[in-house]
C-alpha cells in the first residue's frame, strides 16, 4: 500500500468523524463551526492528493476560510439565541 | 484513490442531509449543508482523477507535446472551482437571512416561525 | 422518535443509490474526447500554461460570466437584506476597547504584503495554479484584517462599489471586443500570445483575470463589511 492510499485512508477517516462531530447537536455552537471549518481544510489536502491545486487553493481560501469568518460574525450577533 | 475521494464524499452527503433535516436551531442546520456542499464538490473532482497521471499544468515536467497522456481530466476542475465560489455565496445568503429571522423573532428555533404553516 | 425513524430510512434510501453509483463507476484509462483536445491544443492556439485557467476563462467564458453575476446579485442582496433603516442608525454601539499595540502594528506590516501576494496569485494565473478567484479571496482577507484591527471606524462602501462596478463593465466590455476583433465572446486573441512560460503572452488571459479578481475581492469585501455593520441584538 503506497504512501499516498494510506494518507488518503487516514485523511478520509479524519473527515467523517469531524463531519459527525459537527452535526451532532450535544455540542456548542462553536464547535461545530470549527469542525466544518476543519473539514473544508482537509478536504483541500485530499483535492491535492488527487492532482488538483487549482481547487485546493480555492477550497482552502474560500470554503475554509471565508466561510468559517462569516460564520463566527453571525455569531457574534446572535449571542442570546445559540441554545436550542 | 478516487474511489476512496468518492466514498468519502457520499459520506459527507449523508451526514450534511442528516444535519441538515433533524436539527432545530437554524445556524446548524447551515452548517450542515455547508458540509454537504463540501461533499458534493470532492465527488465532482474524484471523477476526473486518472491513475499515474498529474495535475493539468503545462511545464518543464510535462512538456506541451506530451501533454495528453500525461495529465488528467482537466474539465471537473473548472466545474467544481465555480461551485465553491458559489457554495460560499449561498452560504452567506443564508446567513444574512437568519439574522434577519433572528432580529424581528427573538430566537433561532425553526419551530418558532411559523408564519408559512397552515 | 417515528421522525427520526423515517430519516434513518430516508438516507438509507440514498445511500444505496449513491452505493449503486460507487458499485459501477469504471475509471477512464485515456482521456475522452473533450479533454483530449483542451490538452492538445491549448498551448498552441492560446499561449497558456495552465490548462484549468485556459478552460474557465476562454473556451468556457460564458461560466464565468454567469459566475460573476451570480455573485454581485449576492453581494448586492446581502447588503440590501442587512441594511439599517434611518431610525435606528443614531443608536449608539456600545463602547468597544481600543484594539492593542501588536494588532495595529502587525496590521500595518502585513497589510501591504497580503496585497502584493493577492496580487501576484491573481496575475500570473496563467502559469503557475492560481487565478482570478483565489487572488480576490486574500484580498478579502486583507479587508477582513482591517476590519478586526480597527473595529470602530467605519468603511465607506462607495469605493467597493466603484472597483466592482468598473471591473465587471471592463470584463464585459473585453468579451465584445473579442467579438469585433478576433474570434468570438472573450476570445484572447485580441491581444498578442507571446512566448510560452512569460508572463506577458497567452494574449488578453492575463487582462481578464485581473478584472475578474478585483472584482471578487471587490465582492467579498462588500459581504463583510455589511455583515461588520450591523449590531449586536
Amino acid at each position: 500500500m503506497t504512501l499516498s492510499i494510506a494518507l488518503g485512508l487516514l485523511l478520509a477517516l479524519a473527515i467523517v468523524v469531524l463531519a459527525l462531530m459537527a452535526v451532532r447537536g450535544k455540542r456548542s455552537l462553536g464547535i461545530s463551526i470549527l469542525s466544518a471549518g476543519l473539514v473544508g481544510l482537509l478536504a483541500s489536502v485530499m483535492f491535492l492528493l488527487l492532482a488538483a491545486p487549482d481547487v485546493a487553493m480555492t477550497e482552502a481560501a474560500i470554503g475554509s476560510g471565508l466561510t468559517t469568518f462569516l460564520f463566527f460574525f453571525v455569531l457574534g450577533r446572535v449571542r442570546r439565541g445559540e441554545h436550542d | 484513490m478516487a474511489l476512496i475521494a468518492m466514498i468519502t464524499g457520499f459520506l459527507l452527503i449523508l451526514i450534511g442531509l442528516y444535519g441538515a433535516l433533524s436539527n432545530r436551531n437554524i445556524l446548524r442546520m447551515i452548517v450542515a449543508f455547508s458540509v454537504a456542499n463540501t461533499g458534493v464538490n470532492m465527488v465532482l473532482v474524484a471523477v476526473g482523477y486518472m491513475k499515474g497521471r498529474t495535475a493539468p499544468i503545462l511545464d518543464e515536467a510535462v512538456p506541451a507535446a506530451e501533454a495528453a497522456s500525461r495529465i488528467i481530466d482537466p474539465v471537473p476542475q473548472a466545474l467544481v472551482l465555480t461551485a465553491i465560489v458559489i457554495g460560499v455565496g449561498v452560504t452567506a445568503l443564508m446567513l444574512a437571512y437568519a439574522y434577519k429571522l433572528y432580529e424581528k423573532k427573538g430566537s433561532l428555533d425553526i419551530s418558532e416561525h411559523t408564519e408559512l404553516k397552515w | 422518535m417515528i421522525k427520526r425513524l423515517t430519516l434513518l430510512l430516508l438516507l438509507a434510501g440514498i445511500g444505496s443509490l449513491f452505493a449503486g453509483l460507487v458499485l459501477t463507476y469504471v475509471p477512464d484509462e485515456t482521456l475522452n474526447l473533450t479533454a483530449s483536445y483542451y490538452a492538445e491544443r491549448t498551448a498552441e492556439d492560446l499561449g497558456a500554461a495552465n490548462i484549468v485557467t485556459a478552460i474557465i476563462v476562454t473556451y468556457r467564458g460564458l461560466d464565468t460570466l454567469g459566475e460573476v453575476t451570480v455573485l454581485f446579485l449576492t453581494a448586492a442582496i446581502v447588503g440590501l437584506v442587512l441594511a439599517r433603516g434611518k431610525e435606528t442608525a443614531g443608536k449608539p454601539q456600545r463602547q468597544l476597547p481600543p484594539p492593542g499595540e501588536l494588532l495595529t502594528t502587525g496590521t500595518r506590516l502585513l497589510l501591504p504584503l497580503i496585497l502584493l501576494f493577492g496580487a501576484y496569485v491573481f496575475s500570473h494565473g496563467h502559469l503557475t495554479p492560481g487565478g482570478g478567484f483565489q487572488g480576490g479571496a486574500i484580498l478579502a482577507s486583507a479587508m477582513l484584517l482591517l476590519l478586526l484591527s480597527n473595529p470602530a471606524r467605519r468603511f465607506s462602501h462607495r469605493l467597493i462599489t466603484l472597483v466592482e462596478s468598473t471591473a465587471g463593465i471592463s470584463f464585459v466590455f473585453i468579451g465584445i471586443l473579442g467579438i469585433l476583433l478576433a474570434g468570438g465572446f472573450l476570445d484572447n486573441r485580441i491581444l498578442p500570445t507571446g512566448t510560452f512560460g512569460e508572463l506577458f503572452s497567452a494574449g488578453a488571459i492575463p487582462l481578464i483575470y485581473t478584472l475578474v479578481g478585483l472584482k471578487v475581492g471587490a465582492e467579498f469585501s462588500s459581504m463583510l463589511v455589511s455583515l461588520s455593520e450591523t449590531e449586536e441584538l
